[in-house]
């Protein structure tokens, strides 16, 4: 049963791909306490010291590493003088999905549980927010919303990752009725269980769950685009490779270095898969305050894509700027784009591909599109290649199934401790049992009832 | 219309359930009336001679807990203990008891005999009187007529009971009784839905006749463990059971003979139980099963009748004397009881409020076999809450609800009311989401105060418990302060006793959740206090699995706002759009007290909470603008 007032849900508050500011909202009593988990004010206070209806500019950090996730904006609303009556705290950032579901990410990770359908709306009416009237559109909302999420759950459910769902309780459920026979039925001779297969099933399992994890990010890049960072110094042609991608005009291509100071992002379908292109600010040493802040977003940029696309001008030699970029690149995957081919080149392209490793290299010409269809081929192939094969349809495709699938590892790896540390078969069967739930729930399936017929089915007990 | 008496409470039935019901509400002060068919079958154990094991044991010690009397009467008729899983974890250790059956019968009906406010009588109650929807009374065979304010129905399998064995069926209820048919019909003109179930048991065998060297002895603790927290010591020296096991070619007498089973003749309509199948049934299911576990036991002191478990069977005679006789020990045997099947009405459970009254008949309570139950321990349990809460309805108090939270017999009425059952409902310890937090251990300082608060407990328990708590909450606090350095001395303290060094400083307390530490192993070499077992017990687990009873107290947190989110009563779920059809018939059917305890009724899905959630605010601001 997942229907808790007291917890704290969020969610992206924004529309899928309309770009802009996007906000990620939080309800809830824990919600000052988890952003803040996240937030860095710019001015050091901590969020929960702020008072309410304060703007308060900072950055997300990962709470780990105190990595950079993203420049935001923070808005707080504390309870009652909220939207839903409780404390609400708003996050608007720049608005990539990527980065949105990055931060969407954290916050569930650090306390927050993904909202249901028309759940901000009914808080709202729940805590006194909306009046008596508005009540019963309240919950048409609810159960039409749920009826259509029903259906595109079902719909999604139907195939391929449904049946890898269940595959994953099958061996679950088995080992819990055994454990269970064993702990309710102690004398009918049952057989032990074989705790070294045991264990290896679970890890199986494990990275089975693991496995439909990654598939997260390739049913995200398929519904949503593959992220890709066009990275170089100034004036290299990036936003020349943009427009020739995009095959329009919209970036401003001038020769002034830096004239790009901010990041575009743009959808571009490049052999039926959907990119969003980012054209980051050039790359290069400045003194600029304002240019300083765009290199240092484009340094983020880069570490969230999906694929980095590498420009480096053939027609100068290559400086300390290229190098530091391609240094900046590595550990995430990239193309290099050796741009300007069409004019004679001066480039050391050994020094470059032997600094690239396995990443590909392609000579093209932003200007006269030479090297394009070869480059497109390469992009189209790494979407549907890389990703998609591997696991054709099953792919993992909400931050519920996310959330649901961590939380399943973890109770797995919970349990292996268990049995390793050998603490005893009830204590096995909670872990086991958590993460048994955790996989029903996303097939909306917690019948206690399925763990006592495999009981009684799989053994001859009683007296 | 003959008036033969007035009471404030009349059981029906004095089997497990009966006579806990009837003590109960004799004690809280109720003028009781206890009718049974027969005086000299009081708390008589029909089928196993024994009472407890995994979750039955830990149901066993609720009842005490509370103040129940089956606790009490087991240890005094024990002949035989055993502490199970002993090699698991705290929560599913159970102790299971051979009981001396005729003394079990004799004990429970002296205390019933001298029981203030308990009146018994031998009567056959052939009719229930309600009037207005409200319970008034009962109607015996012979036409007198005893009025009352509450009845509590605790008919086991009596009702139009029906023995089978091969293919011979008579009316009756267990070992030789008469069956009540005429209660059945009563109850379905009053619009109580029936189910028809079916149990059975195995044959009774001579022990003369039995060869114990091919058997495998089996037994008792040689530290004997009691189901009551007040008893102390044992009545009786304890006797063994004996193990040994079917083979092929008794499987082959019972596949040759299958089409006169019963079960295959078509002659048995009742739902048995998928966990007590019939040897028959167990062939069947598991062919690939070489050989069946039997167990001898003894059905008391004075008698040489032994009772075959795992063998429960309706076979012919013929066949279940071919049978038995392959089985190593058994090869002359002599039955002088065969096994038989019986069906028997039972009702709905889910036409019980969780205080066990009927919705639909104000006074009207039923405990036991009677709500689709098995098991003596099942019964004893049903009946404790159903005698307090028709004690409770008398006296214009609120029922008393445990949550499954708080008890086993909180988990075991809030299924039978809010889930039904489709076959006679045993307890496990499965069944309960927090095991961790339910164990027999505990049980006392889970209940105990509420049976106070009730008025079960009475002084000498009271105060029993107190200093048992006192004792623990002090000592616990000590350990705590007693702070351990890895210095040399410690650490060759620790060596001496067997035990890891330590790598920091810890204190006494939080040493125990080392494996393999006990209190008895740093009692000397630290200079601990001395205490009782059960206080030293009960600081080792709460110390060792810290880490788990914290976790599933904070889930039980969780749960527990949705529990205190009350229904209305009168709600009219039908009337409430948005909700599906399938939810609104299955809450109109059970009526929840609570949002949590609609949850866990099958067809209600997570959206339909929601749905209810904003009904119930929409409901509250009503109210209030009225």
């Amino acid at each position: 049963m997942s229907i808790q007032m007291e917890d704290t849900i969020a969610a992206i508050a924004t529309p899928v791909g309309e770009g802009g500011i996007g906000v990620i909202r939080l309800s809830g009593c824990s919600a000052v306490a988890i952003a803040a988990r996240l937030f860095r004010a710019a001015n050091g206070k901590e969020l929960t010291d702020f008072a309410s209806h304060q703007v308060i500019f900072g950055h997300v950090v990962e709470p780990q590493t105190g990595d950079i996730v993203d420049e935001i904006i923070c808005l707080l609303m504390r309870a009652p003088r909220s939207y839903t009556k409780e404390d609400v705290v708003e996050l608007q950032c720049h608005g990539g999905m990527v980065v949105l579901r990055r931060i969407l990410a954290l916050v569930l990770e650090n306390g927050a549980r993904a909202a249901e359908p028309g759940e901000f709306t009914k808080r709202a009416f729940l805590n006194g927010r909306i009046d008596l009237e508005q009540a019963q559109a309240v919950m048409d909302i609810i159960s039409a919303k749920t009826e259509a999420s029903l259906k595109m759950a079902s719909g999604h459910l139907s195939g391929l990752f449904s049946q890898r769902i269940e595959q994953l309780r099958k061996p679950l459920v088995a080992m819990i009725a055994h454990y269970e026979v064993l702990l309710d039925f102690p004398e009918e001779g049952v057989e032990e269980l074989d705790e070294t297969a045991i264990l290896e099933q679970l890890r199986e399992i494990e990275s089975e769950i693991v496995l439909l994890l990654k598939t997260a990010h390739t049913g995200r890049i398929l519904r949503e685009g593959l992220q890709v960072a066009i990275a170089g110094k100034p004036n290299v042609g990036k936003s020349s490779l943009l427009n020739a991608l995009l095959q329009t005009e919209r970036a401003i291509v001038t020769d002034i270095a830096g004239t790009t100071r901010d990041s575009i992002e743009e959808s571009a379908n490049i052999g039926g898969a959907l990119l969003r292109l980012v054209d980051t600010a050039g790359i290069h040493d400045t003194d600029d305050a304002i240019e300083k802040m765009g290199v240092e977003r484009s340094h983020h940029y880069m570490q969230q894509a999906d694929l980095q696309l590498l420009v480096f001008d053939g027609s100068r030699p290559l400086e300390e700027d290229d190098f530091a970029i391609l240094k900046k690149a590595l550990g995430r995957p990239f193309f290099i784009l050796v741009n300007k081919a069409d004019l004679p080149q001066k480039a050391d392209l050994k020094v470059l591909s032997s600094l690239a490793g396995t990443a590909p290299l392609f000579l093209i010409s932003a200007h006269t599109r030479d090297g394009f269809s070869q480059l497109e081929k390469a992009i189209a192939q790494y979407v549907f290649e890389e990703n998609a094969t591997k696991d054709a349809g099953a792919f993992v495709n909400s931050e519920r199934q996310i959330a649901a699938l961590k939380a399943a590892r973890r109770h797995i790896n919970d349990a292996r401790n268990t049995i390793e540390e050998e603490l005893g078969e009830d204590f096995a069967v909670i872990d086991l049992r958590s993460a048994w739930q955790q996989l029903g729930d996303i097939l909306g399936d917690t019948a206690n009832e399925a763990i006592i017929d495999e009981m009684f089915s799989r053994f001859c007990i009683g007296k | 219309m003959f008036i033969a008496g007035d009471y404030e409470i009349i059981v029906v039935g004095a089997g497990h359930a009966g006579v806990e019901a009837a003590l109960a509400a004799a004690r809280l002060g109720c003028r009781t009336l206890l009718a049974t068919l027969n005086l000299d079958n009081i708390s008589q154990m029909p089928c196993n001679p024994s009472i407890g094991g995994p979750a039955k044991g830990h149901l066993v010690r609720e009842i005490d807990a509370l103040g129940g009397q089956m606790g009490l009467s087991a240890d005094l008729a024990s002949i035989q203990a055993r502490l199970l899983n002993t090699s698991k974890g705290p929560a599913v250790q159970a102790l299971r008891e051979q009981s001396d059956k005729g003394s079990y019968h004799l004990i429970m009906k002296r205390i019933c005999e001298e029981q203030e406010n308990l009146d018994i009588k031998q009567l056959l109650i052939e009719k229930l009187l309600v009037e207005d929807e409200k319970v008034t009374g009962v109607m015996v065979e012979t036409g007198e007529v005893y009025t009352c304010r509450a009845v509590i129905l605790a008919t086991g399998t009596y009702l139009r009971g029906r023995i089978i064995i091969g293919e011979k069926t008579y009316e009756g209820g267990p070992v030789g009784q008469r069956a009540a048919t005429a209660l059945t019909s009563s109850l379905q003109k009053l619009g109580i839905e029936l189910m028809r179930f079916k149990t059975g048991t195995p044959a009774r065998v001579d022990k003369r006749s039995l060869d114990f060297s091919k058997m495998k002895l089996q037994p008792g603790d040689e530290k004997v463990h009691n189901f009551s927290f007040l008893s102390k010591g044992r009545a009786h020296e304890q006797v063994p059971c004996w193990l040994t096991y079917t083979n092929e070619e008794t499987h082959r007498i019972l596949r040759d003979n299958i089409e006169r089973a019963p079960m295959a003749n078509g002659i048995i309509e009742g739902v048995g139980p998928r966990y007590c199948p019939s040897i028959e049934t167990k062939i069947m299911r598991f062919p690939d099963k070489k050989n069946h576990q039997l167990f001898i036991e003894p059905e008391g002191l004075c008698t040489d009748e032994m009772y075959v478990q795992g063998m429960s069977t309706s076979m012919p005679i013929d066949v279940q004397m071919a049978f038995l006789r392959t089985i190593p020990g058994l090869e002359n045997v002599k039955i002088m009881r065969p096994g038989y099947a019986i069906e028997y009405d039972c009702l709905n459970p889910q036409q019980l409020n969780l205080s066990l009254e009927h919705k639909k008949i104000a006074g009207l309570f039923s405990a036991g076999q009677a709500n689709g139950t098995s098991g003596y321990e099942e019964a004893a349990a049903q009946g404790l809450i159903a005698g307090i809460n028709a004690a409770c309805k008398v006296q214009k108090k609120e029922p008393l609800i445990l949550r499954r939270s708080q008890a086993y017999i909180g988990v075991l009425i809030d299924d039978l009311v809010t889930k039904g059952t489709q076959e006679p409902y045993r307890m496990m310890t499965s069944r309960a989401e927090y095991r961790l937090l339910l164990r027999q251990d505990n049980a006392d300082l889970r209940l105990t105060p509420i049976g106070r608060e009730i008025g079960l407990v009475d002084e000498r328990r009271w105060q029993a418990f107190c200093a048992k708590r006192k004792s623990i909450d002090e000592l616990t606090a000590q350990l705590k302060t007693m702070q351990v350095t890895p210095s040399r001395e410690n650490n060759e303290k620790l060596q001496r006793a067997g035990l890891e060094p330590l790598t920091a400083a810890t204190n006494i307390f939080d040493l125990f959740k080392r494996k393999n530490v006990t209190y008895d192993a740093l009692l000397e070499a630290f200079a601990l206090p001395e205490a009782e077992d059960d206080v030293k017990e009960q600081i080792m687990i709460e110390s060792l699995y810290e880490g788990y009873i914290k976790k599933q107290q904070e889930q039980v947190e969780r749960m527990e706002k949705l529990e205190r989110r009350k229904l209305p009563e009168d709600i009219d779920y039908r009337k409430i759009s948005g909700l599906r059809v399938e939810a609104q018939e299955k809450l109109q059917q059970i009526r929840p007290l609570s949002l949590g305890q609609a949850g866990r009724i099958s067809g209600v899905s997570p959206a339909d909470i929601s749905i209810l959630l904003v009904y119930l605010e929409q409901y509250r601001r009503r109210d209030n603008a009225v």
